[in-house]
């Protein structure tokens, strides 16, 4: 089996051999499964958002390899290619604080612009990107500054998806938005994988979100890769997650409960869907 | 003015100048009161109006229309401003934003100096307000080095250094990682519980408002509920109309009803709460 | 790194220097400037050099700290040197072409370099051992009488420790925009001259923007804090003198009068 991205030995020091050495990344080894959507999780200082800028290029290994379609990203010379940045998008956290241009399609052109592409190639990509992120055409010549915090943040997403990286990594994307907000931009990236079949990665606090629309989830713990599994193997370990400083879904914890008081119930549940079913069941079953 | 309200507002409506000239109306017709010693969260999506309804409540903002009174002062009384801002301190969501300084215990001093008080008691009330959000250890650290939580935490020991009678905190965990959010709303909860403050709590995380003791929903600037936790948790479409989400304890009994025909309570605010009802239901 | 560019670098510390209360210390520094351009002979230059050599050792900070600190100086010092070198006439002791060594061009390099190093570790030792905070309070309260005149003492003060508290926080935030623009394709390392100045656009612009909003944000919080300026305002921290402002003040005033004096027979 091939891997569309693929960490060995994955090691990041900051400030090595200065008092305030931190390893971010410890020999950490991860395979991202081509077309997935992988859920990566991990408290703040848990070394996910170092990881992901491993991925396109941003940071140089302290140590091991970054392989994307089963080569390194790092070649002999020691230069990671541009074409990894366009293959690898990364949106970072409150993207919205890089937009920069005068009109929402000139901003979201720039990383078109920047690969080379030609004149109409760029129009075709914007266009496609705005429609992705829910848009109107005719907002294409406003100022992307007058907008409201959640348009600006798609225009920002906009921006890397006109690229149309193979791989989509989103950082927090849903950070500061109310539940409506939160829930619209899931669904534009769930409906982008399936409409473009992208490897996606999306980090996040909040198991919540994430459980949803992730087919695997990765949690990282210290500097290292502590689970990563399907939601329903990575939630047969809640305790251990709660021990990392994360919390898992309401629903789990109420499952749990139940399990406590001794009604067997599958305790990897982790969406409401399934709770109910599963109590469903149960009653019709006794 | 009712003497154990420490906010009140009557009719107020609050309009954006707007590009094209037609003000855009943030605020329409607010009538709201609220009880000395009270813990109200106000809920709503982004646009709903319930931030610039915390501005109003000390003078960051003043009304289109109507009247705001804290504590009995008009705000729109330019001689009142400063006591109003005394009596009702606010908390903003962006801790950098809002510390002055290059020293914690320095920062947590900047409003006692501006109010002239004595450098002994300043000293004293700094040290008491940094032991109340438990940051006293970190006094003469940089503020910039802090974690988020607890740049929120300082924040919240400048203001409360003022001994205001009410605290309104306009998104204090928005930009917070989930230790983050947990260690402010310890904080927050603490200084209602022991210390009496008034706490007007802005949010649109339901798990927090759940702490609270009353919940104002906003939607398109007006009050559209105004109740207990339970009260308004329980109106399932209601909230989902106002772009808002339910606690998953209340979601899941709310589904089961509907699925099953039955009638289970669907006032779960807690876990265990909702494993009660849950056991009840399933042993019966 | 950007955050390897470090502004007014201090070193924290409990040494008798770093106690030294602020005002004395800027008053100090000052004297000792005056006194270096008073000072005539090696005699004069050993004293002051003695003397800052003693805070150095007295402050804790590592000499090899000291002379880190030199690095971007070294060019200015090598060039005063050797223009002194050259062109003070003198009895000539060798010559090359137009170049002409002269024994008072060796004795006049020599104290200029001498007197520029005294120059820089001497302030630097205050920024090393003073936080800035103390130094902005130390002006402020320096510049007090200024008022008067209608100078804005405080809102000076103000203005500076607001920009030192929002320096690290403005660096951190450029360094994730140039990412955030590397991970969009921007090319910052190639090019000539003018396609390298557009690239900083994509910086530049965010960086205002965000710049613009955390000072509206920070001045309403300072509102809401009850900041009016400089009316009625209190300081927590006191600054009193103590023993060992007395002790510094005593040894400076020594030290310096014995140049000044040192200074007048030319040694």
């Amino acid at each position: 089996m091939s891997y569309i991205l693929e960490t060995r030995g994955l090691t990041q020091v900051y400030g090595a051999g200065t008092p305030f050495e931190r390893t971010a990344l410890d020999h950490v080894d991860i395979q991202v499964e081509k077309g997935e959507i992988l859920g990566v999780i991990g408290h703040t200082g848990s070394g996910k958002s170092t990881l992901i800028q491993h991925f396109n290029g941003l940071l140089k290994p302290t140590e091991g390899e970054v392989l994307l379609n089963g080569r390194s990203i790092w070649d002999e010379k020691g230069k990671c290619s541009r074409k990894t940045r366009f293959e690898v998008g990364l949106v970072f956290q409150y993207p919205e604080y890089q937009l920069f241009e005068e009109t929402i399609a000139k901003d979201i052109a720039f990383g078109p612009t920047n690969m080379g592409l030609s004149e109409s190639e760029i129009k075709t990509r914007v266009a496609e990107a705005m429609d992705f992120v829910g848009l109107d055409p005719s907002m294409a010549g406003q100022s992307p500054f007058a907008l409201s915090g959640g348009q600006k943040r798609r225009v920002a997403i906009a921006g890397v998806i006109a690229m149309r990286p193979a791989v989509l990594i989103l950082d927090e994307p849903t950070a500061g938005l109310d539940p409506a907000g939160r829930d619209e931009i899931l669904a534009q990236i769930r409906d982008y994988h399936a409409r473009t079949g992208a490897t996606v990665l999306i980090v996040s606090h909040s198991m919540e979100d994430i459980a949803r629309m992730a087919d695997r989830l990765l949690v990282m713990n210290q500097a290292h890769v502590m689970l990563c599994g399907t939601p329903r193997e990575v939630f047969a370990h809640a305790e251990e997650i709660v021990a990392a400083g994360l919390d898992i879904p309401e629903i789990t914890k109420v499952i749990r409960e139940l399990n406590r008081r001794g009604i067997p119930l599958d305790p990897s549940i982790y969406t409401v869907e399934d709770a109910v079913r599963a109590i469903r069941a149960y009653k019709e079953g006794r | 003015m009712n003497h154990s309200e420490i906010i009140k507002t009557e009719g107020l409506t609050y309009a954006y100048p707007s590009e094209d000239g037609t003000p855009k109306l943030a605020l329409n017709g607010i009538d709201l009161s609220i009880a000395r010693g009270a813990f109200v969260a106000v809920l709503g999506h982004n646009g709903s109006g319930k931030s610039t309804l915390a501005g109003h409540f000390n003078g960051i903002r003043l009304p289109s229309g109507g009247k705001v009174w804290i504590d009995g002062m008009d705000t729109a009384d330019p001689d009142k401003l400063y006591e109003v801002r005394k009596t009702c301190a606010m908390v903003f969501q962006n801790p950098d934003n809002q510390i002055v300084s290059t020293i914690v215990e320095e920062d947590v001093a900047f409003a006692l100096e501006n109010l002239g008080v004595p450098p002994a008691e300043i000293r004293r009330r700094v040290d008491d307000a940094l032991k109340a959000v438990d940051m006293y250890e970190f006094r003469r650290h940089a503020p910039h080095k802090l974690s988020g939580g607890q740049k929120q935490r300082v924040a919240i020991a400048g203001v409360i250094a003022m001994m205001p009678r009410c605290v309104v905190f306009d998104e204090p965990t928005a930009m917070l990682d989930p230790a983050g959010r947990r260690e402010v709303m310890r904080v927050i909860r603490e200084l209602n519980r022991r210390f009496g403050i008034t706490v007007v709590l802005i949010t649109h995380h339901m798990d927090e408002a759940v702490q609270a003791g009353r919940v104002v929903v906003m939607h398109a600037g007006r009050v559209l509920m105004d109740g207990t936790p339970r009260e308004i948790f329980t109106q399932v479409d209601t909230l989902r109309e106002a772009r808002l989400t339910v606690p998953q304890t209340i979601e899941v009994l709310f589904d089961l009803n509907n699925q099953t025909g039955s009638d289970l309570p669907i006032d779960a605010l807690s876990v265990s709460e909702c494993a009660d009802t849950l056991e009840k239901y399933l042993k019966r | 790194m950007l955050r390897d560019i470090t502004i007014g670098q201090f070193f924290p510390g409990t040494s008798a220097v770093h106690r030294v209360d602020p005002r004395v210390k800027l008053t100090l520094v000052v004297c000792m400037i005056v006194t270096l351009f008073l000072a005539a002979g090696p005699v004069s230059y050993a004293l002051l050099a003695l003397y800052i050599l003693s805070i150095i050792k007295i402050s804790g900070i590592a000499p090899k700290m000291v002379v880190r600190g030199l690095k971007p100086v070294v060019f200015i010092v090598a060039f005063t040197a050797v223009l002194n070198l050259f062109y003070t006439p003198g009895n000539e002791l060798w010559s090359l072409g137009f170049l002409h060594v002269t024994d008072a061009g060796i004795k006049v390099a020599v104290l200029m370099v001498v007197r520029i190093l005294l120059l820089i570790i001497g302030t630097s030792m205050l920024t090393y051992t003073t936080s800035p905070i103390d130094l902005t309070d130390g002006l402020e309260l320096l510049l007090g009488p200024l008022k008067k005149i209608h100078v804005p003492v405080h809102e000076l003060a103000m203005m500076m420790s607001i920009a030192l508290r929002f320096i690290p926080t403005l660096i951190e935030e450029t360094e994730k925009i140039i990412s955030a623009q590397k991970a969009r394709g921007a090319d910052f390392d190639s090019g000539n001259l003018i396609q390298r100045a557009r690239a900083m656009v994509p910086i530049l612009v965010p960086l205002f923007i965000s710049a613009f909003r955390r000072a509206d944000e920070l001045a309403v919080a300072m509102e809401c804090r009850l900041y009016r300026g400089d009316i009625g305002r209190t300081r927590m921290k006191q600054l009193r003198l103590g023993r060992v402002d007395f002790g510094a003040i005593a040894i400076s005033a020594a030290v310096f009068g014995a140049v000044i004096v040192l200074g007048r027979f030319g040694w």
